[in-house]
C-alpha cells in the first residue's frame, strides 16, 4: 500500500476513537456519586433532570478538558519528536512545560497573583522558553534537532532549579497552592475551562491541517526536505511556535501534565506500526491516557482525587517502557 | 543548450569564502561530474546549485531566472536532490519513502493521486526496489539503502537531478551498481550532475567533469579531452599516468609508483585518488 494513509492506521484510529469514547462514558460515572454508563448516557440526552445536571454541567466539562488537554499534547509531543527527530525532543524534555511553570509561579509566589494572572504568567514563561531554547540553538546553518534537545535540557534543568527556588522562599500558603499548579490537575474544571482549550483548537486548526506534509519532508534531515522544495527554516519555526502554542495553552488550562507529549507519539507510532508524524493517532492517544489516567486518580483514593499530572506519569511510563523494552527485545533476538 | 548554470558565484560559509568565480554550465541532457580532493568545495558548489547555499556573489540561473528568486516548490519540480546525509524515519518502509518524493508535486487539497501512484511505481521500477516494497528501510544494506533514495529522488520527476557522492560507503561492486544506475537514467534524458569521488569511475561515467582545487574550477570538458597525468598532478597533487582503461578505453588513472612519487612529495600529497576524497 503505498500513499498516506494505511489501512493498518484506519483501524489502529478506529479503535482509539471507540476507546476514547468508552473512556469518556466511564470518566463521567466517576466520581463521588457513580453512574452506570447507561445513567451516563440518559444524562447527556438530558431524559434525566438530576442526572443530567451532574454529567452535562459537573462531569462532561472536566472530561472535555481532559480530552483536548491529551489531543493537544500528543500533537505537540508528535510535531517536536519528528522536528527534532529524537523520541526525547518532546516539548515537556525540552523544557517549555518548566518554563511555563516557572512563570506560574513567579505569579503566584512573587506578584501574589490568581486565576487568569497566573496563566498569563504560565503562557509567557512558556514562550520565552520556548524562545531562548531556539536563539541559543541557532547556528548559521539554522536550528539542528539534536542541539534544539540538549540546549533544551540545560534550559529545562534552570526552569526547574527556578521553580525550586520560588517554591523554598515562598510562603507556605502560596508553596502548597504553586505546587497544586505544578502538578496539572483536572479537579473542578467547568466549562470555562473548556471553552478557551476548544477556542484555542479551532485557532490552531488551519496551521495543523498543513503542519504534517512539511514534517513528513524535514524527517528525512535539512537537505532532502529543501531538495522536496520545503522552505526548511521558515517551516521549522512555524512548526516549534505550533507545539509550544499546544503545549502553553494546556499549562495554562489544566497545568502542566507531564509525560503525555512525550509517550503519546511513541505509543501511536508503535501501536501503528506507522513511521512519521501520525498527528492524528498522536491526538487520540493522548486524549485516551489524559482520560484514563484522570479515571484512575478519581479511583485509586476516593477521598483526595489524585492531581492527573501524577498518573499521566505513571500510565505512560510503566506502557512505554514495556513497549521500549518489548521492541528492543525483539530487535535483539 | 543549458537550462541550469552558474555565473562568477562566490560561495562562503559565514565570513570563511570556500570557493570564488565558479562558471559552470550544466548541459542538458549530459551527466556531469564535479571532482577534486577534499575540501576543493565541488560540494560547495552542488549545494548553490540545488539553491541549498546563497551565494556570496554571483548568481544560479534555472532557464534564465536567478534560482534564489523563484517559488522552492517550483524548482523542486525541475531539479531533483539526493543529499550526502539523508535520514529515514524509524521503521519506514520502501514504498512509503519513495512516495516522500512527490511531496513537490502534492498539496493540502491535492494529497495523492494516480498519478503520485504512478511515479512511485515507475520510480521504483527503475531502481529495481521493487521486491522492497515493504521492507523496513533501516533494515537494508547500504547499497540497497542508496537505491531507495534515489528512487525517492527520482518519484520526484524532475529533468535535473542533483547527487552529492551517491557511491560514498559503498563497497566497489555497490558503486558500480548506482553508477550504472545513474547512466540509465543518463540514457532515458534526464540531466545528472554528481559529485563523484573516483576520478576513475567519473571519466568512465561523466560526460562532462569539472576539476576543482581550492575552490577554483582548474579544468571543464570532456574526460577524454581533460584528464591527463598533468591535470591529475596539478588538481591532486599525484603523480601519474593516465592511460586508456582496457574496458572502455576512457582515460584511467595509475598512480606513479611510491619511489617516484617521494621526492617531490609532503605527507599530505601521498594519496592515491580514491583515498584523497
Amino acid at each position: 500500500m503505498i500513499g498516506l494513509v494505511h489501512p493498518r492506521a484506519i483501524v489502529v484510529g478506529g479503535t482509539l476513537l471507540i476507546g476514547c469514547a468508552v473512556l469518556l462514558i466511564v470518566a463521567i460515572g466517576t466520581g463521588e456519586f457513580a453512574m452506570s454508563p447507561g445513567e451516563v448516557l440518559s444524562g447527556l440526552a438530558g431524559s434525566d433532570p438530576a442526572a443530567s445536571f451532574i454529567v452535562r454541567d459537573l462531569r462532561l466539562p472536566r472530561a472535555l478538558c481532559a480530552v483536548l488537554a491529551g489531543a493537544a499534547l500528543g500533537i505537540s509531543g508528535a510535531i517536536f519528536q519528528s522536528l527534532t527527530r529524537n523520541p526525547l525532543g518532546s516539548p515537556d524534555i525540552v523544557g517549555f512545560t518548566y518554563g511555563a511553570g516557572v512563570g506560574a509561579l513567579v505569579v503566584i509566589t512573587v506578584l501574589g497573583g490568581s486565576g487568569t494572572i497566573v496563566s498569563a504568567g504560565a503562557l509567557a514563561g512558556g514562550t520565552i522558553t520556548a524562545l531562548a531554547v531556539y536563539v541559543l540553538a541557532f547556528t548559521r546553518g539554522g536550528v539542528s534537532g539534536h542541539r534544539l534537545v540538549l540546549v533544551g535540557i540545560a534550559i529545562s534543568a534552570l526552569a526547574l532549579a527556578l521553580i525550586d527556588f520560588l517554591l523554598a522562599r515562598a510562603r507556605i500558603e502560596d508553596a502548597q497552592e504553586a505546587t497544586r499548579w505544578l502538578l496539572g490537575s483536572l479537579n473542578t474544571r467547568g466549562w470555562e475551562d473548556v471553552w478557551p482549550l476548544l477556542g484555542g483548537f479551532i485557532l490552531l486548526a488551519p496551521a495543523l491541517a498543513v503542519a504534517g506534509r512539511p514534517l513528513r519532508a524535514l524527517e528525512l534531515g535539512d537537505d532532502a526536505a529543501h531538495g522536496l522544495g520545503v522552505r526548511v527554516e521558515r517551516a521549522r519555526l512555524g512548526l516549534v511556535l505550533l507545539s509550544v502554542a499546544l503545549v502553553s495553552g494546556v499549562a495554562v488550562a489544566v497545568g502542566p501534565v507531564l509525560f503525555v507529549a512525550l509517550t503519546a507519539p511513541q505509543i501511536a507510532r508503535r501501536v501503528a506500526h506507522s513511521p512519521g508524524p501520525a498527528l492524528v493517532l498522536s491526538a487520540l492517544t493522548g486524549a485516551a491516557l489524559v482520560l484514563a489516567a484522570d479515571v484512575a486518580a478519581q479511583r485509586l483514593v476516593p477521598s483526595t482525587p489524585l492531581p492527573v499530572g501524577v498518573m499521566t506519569g505513571a500510565f505512560g511510563g510503566v506502557y512505554l517502557a514495556w513497549l521500549l523494552a518489548r521492541g528492543w527485545r525483539k530487535a535483539a533476538t | 543548450m543549458s537550462r541550469l548554470r552558474a555565473h562568477e558565484l562566490t560561495l562562503a560559509y559565514d565570513r570563511h569564502v570556500v570557493a570564488r568565480d565558479l562558471s559552470v554550465e550544466i548541459a542538458d541532457g549530459g551527466f556531469m561530474a564535479i571532482v577534486g580532493p577534499n575540501a576543493c568545495g565541488k560540494s560547495t558548489l552542488l549545494r548553490a546549485l540545488a539553491r541549498m547555499l546563497k551565494p556570496r556573489d554571483g548568481t544560479v540561473l534555472l532557464d534564465g531566472a536567478a534560482i534564489g528568486s523563484l517559488p522552492t516548490r517550483d524548482v523542486a519540480k525541475q531539479i531533483g536532490l539526493l543529499p550526502q546525509s539523508a535520514t529515514a524515519p524509524d521503521g519506514i518502509t520502501v514504498s512509503d519513502l519513495v512516495a516522500r518524493g512527490r511531496h513537490p508535486h502534492q498539496s493540502l487539497f491535492r494529497p495523492w493521486s494516480k498519478e503520485d501512484a504512478r511515479a512511485v511505481r515507475e520510480a521504483m521500477e527503475q531502481t529495481d526496489v521493487v521486491p522492497l516494497a515493504d521492507r523496513p528501510v533501516d533494515e537494508l544494506s547500504g547499497g540497497q539503502r542508496q537505491r531507495v533514495w534515489l528512487a525517492m529522488a527520482l518519484a520526484q520527476e524532475t529533468p535535473l537531478l542533483l547527487l552529492d557522492e551517491p557511491t560514498t560507503f559503498l563497497d566497489i561492486a555497490h558503486q558500480l551498481e548506482v553508477l550504472d544506475l545513474c547512466a540509465d537514467l543518463h540514457e532515458r534524458g534526464r540531466t545528472l550532475v554528481a559529485v563523484l569521488h573516483d576520478l576513475n569511475h567519473a571519466c568512465r561515467y561523466a560526460t562532462q567533469l569539472i576539476a576543482m582545487r581550492d575552490g577554483e574550477i582548474v579544468a571543464q570538458g570532456a574526460p577524454a579531452d581533460i584528464v591527463d597525468a598533468a591535470l591529475v598532478e596539478s588538481v591532486f597533487g599525484l603523480r601519474c599516468s593516465v592511460v586508456p582503461d582496457p574496458e572502455m578505453g576512457a582515460p584511467m588513472v595509475v598512480p606513479a609508483a611510491r619511489r617516484a612519487r617521494r621526492p617531490a612529495q609532503s605527507s599530505s600529497m601521498i594519496q592515491s585518488p580514491a583515498r584523497s576524497q
